[in-house]
């Protein structure tokens, strides 16, 4: 695997030319990654209401550390909305969110950038910025943040794109890339400034097989080789069980079962079943409430 | 009846929303300002946006209303027998009132609905949100640039506005009309005072940059991100800016002008 | 990096040709050239009526501007406008005797002031003050009196026609 190869001696490169900046971001993934039992964010009761649409009421979540988590449910409950709140973008109305030890809503705003910084949120739209070439979005992130010299600059944005198999895609526009390739961009500029967390935001929508396989390894090599922590959220069932280690699964803003895609599988919930294996019909009714059929069909003669 | 005072009261409470949000929007793009002292290179690329590529339209405009105002001030003149004035008429027109504002007008619909639909794009698409995640200010990285381009661009544009349409003025009241050139610049100079005039119409095109820029950064920043959103969001930005500039122009020349 | 050059060299054209409108509407366009020689010395006068001068309007000699009005004030001791004039340093000939008018320029022309040089030795010097002056015409004044006199003549001619 030529990209893990790439990668480590990005991180190598860096230590051994000493760049100040970048360096002390590293040092600070390294520096969380020793206490390992302690989950990387910590939901506790958390409840979020959207004007009065009310779309989390008590969610209790642990992402572990270093492991892949899944967090599964139909449309239309939030899932984008949890990163939100994970990332410090969205306000709850009640419990706490904690992000390797402190909490998002209680810090200040220069704390929580800093939090940012060790934390990526992939969108499902990759949300590159369509002014810019490939290169220049994945250098973004290393020129807002870090005061490194051009030539380095160049070697670790292209370090990125080889990892994601795109270096030859680097003078492009985002409006010349396809959506798999997007998701690839976005990903490089994600893992730009080495960050302890990914969080990946419906990553396999709407791709074609080869795209979905890609990104799927791309999700599991980045999370072995740099030791970070990955979220997922996605409701395609069949591909989060191969890659992911926990999953969650939320509906109707409550969390209605986790543990590994095994336990899922065979979990006692109903629900939990059928959204696993997808069935029509179950505790999820495949009918919308509606008074009795036939009662309905003479009421009309 | 009911109904009506009903749409009346939401309607006013939404204006008022609107106007603090507006306000305290200006308040944080002001906060941002400080931080682009490191980073000049983010003005001059918006300056480009901003600033030049509104270049011809503005220098166009500015030679068509100056040779415009040649010919009709000039028949208005020539029956008095006094358009010797004309250079005074047009430099007048032009650097107290037509330049500032018509400038501004220009300004509004090239500039700032630009600036309204490509911030309200990179909302709709989640650029700014992405931004926000990267640690990265949109306000600071995006917002505030925009902001200063269109101030120093403003009083620039309003100024080649005037500057071309005078010499518009010159080539039809000169070149065509056959205006004395000498009495023509004389008049003007005579007449022209550099802080009663041209310092006045320097403010009052910086004032319009100030107010044009804000309403163009806040309804794109402030648009419902979807495509009709951002629609609608410069139909806004045109429209509130015209008011806008038209209204204070006149609040302006009443301070400026009234007490002579 | 080809296109931040264009930018650059684009802002910067910009940038220069917004400066280059700005200098030719102070330098081209407004009376700032009549005031880049502001050094010269102050000479003022009094007058019973200053009709529509105002601060910045001529001063001349001979139909040649030598400096501007700087200020009016009104004495209220003894009712008279003192104006203070700008006049340009090389112009430090005038003799102590100059007297002062102020003229209009046309028939509906703007307001101005014009010196007219005695015959004294010695030389106005800065700060002087000049003792002759002639007050602004006043039309509505200069018509009236014309009406008064032309009435007051019509009269006379009838009282001698009808004596005889």
């Amino acid at each position: 695997m030529p990209a893990i190869i790439n990668l480590l001696f990005s991180i190598h490169f860096v230590h051994g030319h000493g760049c100040g900046d970048l360096q002390a971001v590293r040092q600070g993934a390294l520096k969380v990654s020793k206490n390992n039992d302690e989950p990387i964010v910590k939901i506790r009761s958390l409840r979020f209401a959207h004007g009065t649409r009310v779309i989390f009421d008590g969610v209790d979540i642990d992402i572990p550390r270093g492991k892949i988590t899944a967090i599964m449910g139909p449309s239309g409950t939030g899932k984008t909305t949890l990163l939100k709140l994970i990332g410090g973008q969205l306000q709850p109305n009640a419990g706490s969110v904690v992000v390797d030890g402190e909490d998002v809503n209680k810090v200040s705003r220069d704390a929580l950038f800093r939090l940012r910084k060790r934390m990526s949120l992939l969108f499902q739209t990759g949300a590159l910025f369509t002014d810019l070439t490939v290169f220049e979005n994945v250098a973004f992130p290393l020129r807002e943040h870090t005061r490194l010299p051009e030539s380095i600059l160049r070697d670790l944005v292209l370090m990125k794109l080889q990892a994601v198999g795109l270096r030859g895609a680097r003078d492009l526009l985002p409006a010349e890339l396809s959506g798999g390739m997007a998701r690839r961009v976005a990903l490089a500029r994600a893992i730009a400034l080495d960050p302890m967390m990914i969080m990946y935001d419906e990553p396999f929508t709407g791709q074609d097989p080869i795209t979905v396989g890609v990104i799927m390894q791309l999700i599991r090599m980045l999370n072995d080789t740099l030791g970070l922590t990955s979220i997922i959220v996605s409701h395609d069932v069949h591909e989060l069980t191969m890659i992911c280690d926990h999953m969650y699964m939320i509906s109707g803003g409550k969390v209605m079962g986790h543990g590994t895609p095994d336990d899922m599988a065979h979990s006692e919930s109903g629900w939990v079943r059928q959204f696993m294996s997808g069935l029509p019909d179950g505790p999820v009714p495949f009918h919308y409430p509606a008074p009795d059929y036939a009662d309905d069909l003479l009421a009309g003669a | 009846m009911m109904g009506w005072l009903q749409r009346l009261g939401s309607t006013s409470l939404s204006v008022f929303e609107r106007l603090g949000r507006g306000n305290l929007f200006l308040l944080r793009i002001l906060a941002a300002l400080p931080s682009l002292v490191l980073r000049p290179g983010l003005v001059i690329a918006q300056l480009y946006s901003v600033g030049v590529l509104s270049m011809t339209l503005i220098v166009i405009s500015g030679l068509n209303v100056g040779m415009v105002l040649g010919l009709q001030g000039y028949n208005t003149l020539v029956d008095f027998g006094s358009e010797e004035s004309l250079g005074q008429l047009v430099a007048l027109s032009l650097v107290r009132e037509l330049g500032p504002v018509v400038a501004a007008l220009l300004f509004a619909g090239r500039a700032g609905s630009a600036l309204t639909a490509e911030i309200g794009l990179m909302k709709a698409t989640e650029q700014l949100s992405g931004m926000e995640m990267m640690a990265v200010d949109p306000l600071k990285r995006v917002v505030a640039p925009r902001f200063i381009a269109g101030i120093i661009s403003m009083p620039l544009l309003a100024a080649m506005f005037s500057a071309v349409g005078v010499l518009g003025g010159f080539f039809v009241g000169v070149g065509l009309l056959g205006v004395d050139s000498g009495a023509f610049w004389s008049q003007m100079q005579s007449k022209v005072d550099l802080y009663d005039d041209i310092l006045n119409g320097v403010i009052k095109s910086i004032v319009f940059g100030c107010v044009a820029a804000w309403i163009a950064v806040f309804e794109g920043y402030d648009a419902v991100p979807n495509t009709e959103g951002v629609s609608r969001a410069t139909t806004r930005t045109v429209v509130h800016t015209a008011f806008a500039v038209l209204g204070l122009d006149f609040i302006l020349t009443a301070l400026m002008f009234g007490d002579e | 990096m080809m296109q931040k050059r264009t930018i650059e060299i684009g802002v910067g054209v910009f940038v220069a040709a917004g400066i280059a409108a700005l200098v030719m509407l102070a330098m081209k366009v407004s009376n700032l050239a009549a005031f880049t020689n502001q050094q010269g010395y102050e000479v003022t006068a009094r007058f019973d009526n200053i009709g529509g001068l105002k601060e910045r309007s001529a001063v001349t000699v001979a139909g040649v501007r030598i400096g501007r009005v700087k200020s009016i004030v009104f004495d209220d001791k003894d009712y008279e406008a003192v104006v203070t004039m700008n006049i340009e340093s090389q112009h430090d000939r005038l003799p102590a005797d100059t007297s002062a008018s102020i003229l209009t320029a046309g028939l509906l022309g703007e307001q101005y002031v014009a010196l007219e040089p005695g015959g004294d030795e010695a030389f106005l010097k800065p700060g002087g003050d000049i003792k002759l002056t002639q007050s602004a015409i006043i039309l509505e004044k200069m018509v009236g009196q014309f009406l008064f006199d032309k009435a007051a003549g019509g009269d006379g001619k009838k009282e001698e026609g009808a004596a005889p």
